[in-house]
């Protein structure tokens, strides 16, 4: 493990706007111990994913984004704004869903709902409007009067998500989004998280340890490991790339088929007696390899796009620990 | 956003000035506290004691009621400093102590077990207007039964009594005010300290109680071992007594004794300590619930 600072481009710096995070040597310490270690990169995705395992940092990035504990070191922006002088600003625009149980007792959920807007700075009424509108958006319209102990672990999710959301922040951070919910509720979860995505208002940080809620929602992924940034994937770029990847299974002659493919100026790559290994070119489209097939009497048995899997990032991220950044 | 739409949208209308905000959390609490019915009860109970002062000045002033009620006028107790102290603001500053009890010790701890805190304070609200919106619960409702009831009475007097009354007393309004600001502060950082560091509100409450009566036990024992008033400075209802004395121009500090040559001398088992040191004190205790607070009130703990 490598004692420098972990300091990664994440993102091309093209766009003129400032980007959604933007790390500067962000450390943390807690009673002398380094939580996280100069962090460095800027982060411009709709979607972004923060992994790591258990005690990788980043719950407190999320917490020192908001302001909640002091960097040692460093700082970092968000939408161009310093955390550490524009706390107050940074707060207006973020929205929070923390990990762990978080209510007001003996409130209804309606009201809880509004009673944050309110302290984000809605005037009351505009406020009760947007609760009785963020709590339809997440489904508990019909819960919406009744009491918050008394709703179950997933009603609570909901309800946390409705009070991120219910001030129209352009910045949600949900820590955990998905912890303790049944399949249906998560898949529930996971499709809200998206449609805010798609909506283009609101950009996302997403802190989980389940690989697949990342790989469902986020366009970039940020890995942490003992409190590094270890590794930056472009989801996004990188489904695009891999989709140039192709694996054939066929039955039938293969010699007229790679020729016509070659023609094509495809890279190919025999693996077996009827497997074939492709690079497609930016022109090219699968269909034209179905095109071909056909044309030189080949079966395509089965088609694959070879691509590594976020697990397989994951992994080897941490596996290396080295800072890197994931490429096709 | 309709609410039949269920789009994610931002919010694009006016903000509440921040400065209002914190006076969310009591609008909140108050709605609250005033649903129990032992609460609203206690109250309003509370303005009777002013009502019934209401009456003996009116009465002061009424010759045909005094005679009505054969009341001879010099078995009334006079309108002075000591009756705004001792009938107005002592008697109101207990009964405050009491409301301040049942409803402060419930109010940052209710929000510490349940986690709300890293909702609130991740919204453009500080620890500190948590702070003030949480002390406002209990320094509105302590108000509105000390002070503010003591100033109409204070205007009461002046009015029957006259202008030339009104402007030989004006001393005795501030003291009102500033004698029930006093405690009243005292009351509201000491309820949420407690209240931040003691979750069970029972318990809290007994905290409470123990804070303000031990301390006495405590004064008493300390001023008999060093043959001494200043163990008084320990004891919470002294040094309030005391600055509402001085507040009152009622404070004794100094006594003095004769000694065997016949010189004057000050007699320490009698003298109280001067009044800037139950002042200072006040400060110190005031500024001890700060320092308490600001360590409990915040989104997260962080355990070294």
């Amino acid at each position: 493990m490598p004692d420098t600072a972990a300091s990664i481009k994440v993102s091309p710096t093209t766009n003129a706007e400032p980007p959604v995070i933007d790390l500067q040597g962000l450390s943390v310490t807690f009673g002398g111990r380094p939580i996280l270690r100069e962090l460095n990169g800027q982060l411009r995705g709709r979607a972004i994913g923060l992994l790591g395992p258990n005690g990788a940092g980043k719950t407190t990035l999320i917490h020192t984004l908001l302001g909640f504990h002091a960097p040692s070191a460093g700082t970092a922006s968000i939408f161009g704004r310093d955390i550490r002088g524009d706390a107050n600003q940074i707060k207006g625009l973020v929205g929070y869903m923390p990990e762990r149980d978080a209510f007001i007792a003996k409130m209804s959920c309606v009201h809880f709902v509004r009673y944050l807007a309110e302290l984000s700075g809605l005037p009351p009424a505009a406020a009760l409007e947007r609760a009785h509108e963020a709590l339809f958006f997440v489904g508990l319209g019909e819960a919406r009067y009744r009491n918050l102990d008394t709703f179950s672990l997933g009603m609570k999710q909901l309800a946390k998500l409705a009070q991120a959301i219910v001030h129209g922040p352009k910045l949600i951070f949900l820590d955990e989004p998905t912890n303790g919910l049944d399949p249906p509720a998560r898949t529930r979860m996971i499709k809200m998280i998206r449609e805010i995505r798609d909506s283009g208002e609101a950009n996302i940080v997403l802190s989980s340890h389940l690989l697949r809620d990342v790989e469902e929602c986020c366009e970039e992924i940020v890995i942490l490991k003992d409190g590094r940034l270890v590794t930056y994937c472009n989801l996004e770029e990188e489904r695009r790339a891999n989709k140039k990847f192709l694996m054939l299974e066929t039955r039938g002659d293969l010699k007229p088929f790679v020729s016509a493919v070659n023609e094509l100026d495809c890279e190919y790559a025999l693996t077996g007696d009827h497997r074939v290994k492709l690079i497609l070119q930016e022109q090219t489209e699968v269909r034209d390899i179905y095109r071909l097939a056909a044309q030189t009497n080949v079966q395509i048995r089965r088609l694959s796009y070879k691509r590594d899997s976020l697990e397989d990032i994951f992994l080897k991220a941490m596996e290396n620990g080295e800072v890197s950044e994931a490429r096709p | 956003m309709a609410v039949l739409e269920r789009a994610y949208k931002p919010y694009v209308g006016p903000l509440s000035p921040q400065w209002s905000r914190f006076l969310i959390i009591p609008r909140d609490a108050l709605r609250d506290v005033f649903r129990s019915k032992i609460f609203t009860g206690l109250f309003l109970f509370s303005f009777v004691w002013p009502l019934v002062c209401a009456i003996l000045i009116y009465l002061h002033h009424n010759v045909a009621a005094l005679t009505g009620l054969q009341i001879p006028l010099r078995d009334l107790v006079s309108i002075d400093a000591t009756f705004f102290r001792l009938w107005i603001v002592v008697p109101q500053g207990y009964l405050g102590f009491f409301l301040a009890m049942l409803v402060g010790p419930s109010q940052v701890s209710r929000d510490l077990t349940n986690n709300a805190l890293p909702l609130v304070l991740s919204r453009p609200f500080s620890r500190t207007e948590y702070v003030a919106g949480k002390m406002s619960i209990v320094i509105i409702l302590l108000s509105a039964i000390t002070w503010a009831p003591g100033l109409i009475l204070f205007l009461l007097q002046s009015y029957l009594e006259g202008w030339s009354w009104f402007s030989q007393n004006i001393p005795i309004a501030s003291a009102i005010f500033i004698g029930s600001l006093v405690w009243i502060l005292l009351l509201a950082l000491m309820t949420q300290t407690i209240s931040a560091w003691v979750r069970w509100r029972l318990a809290s409450r007994a905290v409470l109680l123990g804070v303000f009566f031990i301390p006495s036990i405590f004064s008493v024992v300390v001023n008999e071992i060093f043959r001494t008033q200043w163990g008084y400075l320990f004891d919470l209802q002294a040094l309030i007594w005391n600055i509402w004395s001085g507040l009152f121009g009622q404070f004794v500090g100094q006594q003095t004794v004769i000694d065997t040559m016949g010189a004057e001398q000050i007699d320490p088992l009698a003298s109280a300590p001067p009044l800037w040191a139950s002042w200072l004190v006040m400060f110190l205790i005031c500024a001890a619930c700060l320092g308490l607070l600001s360590r409990k009130v915040k989104a997260y703990e962080v355990v070294k």
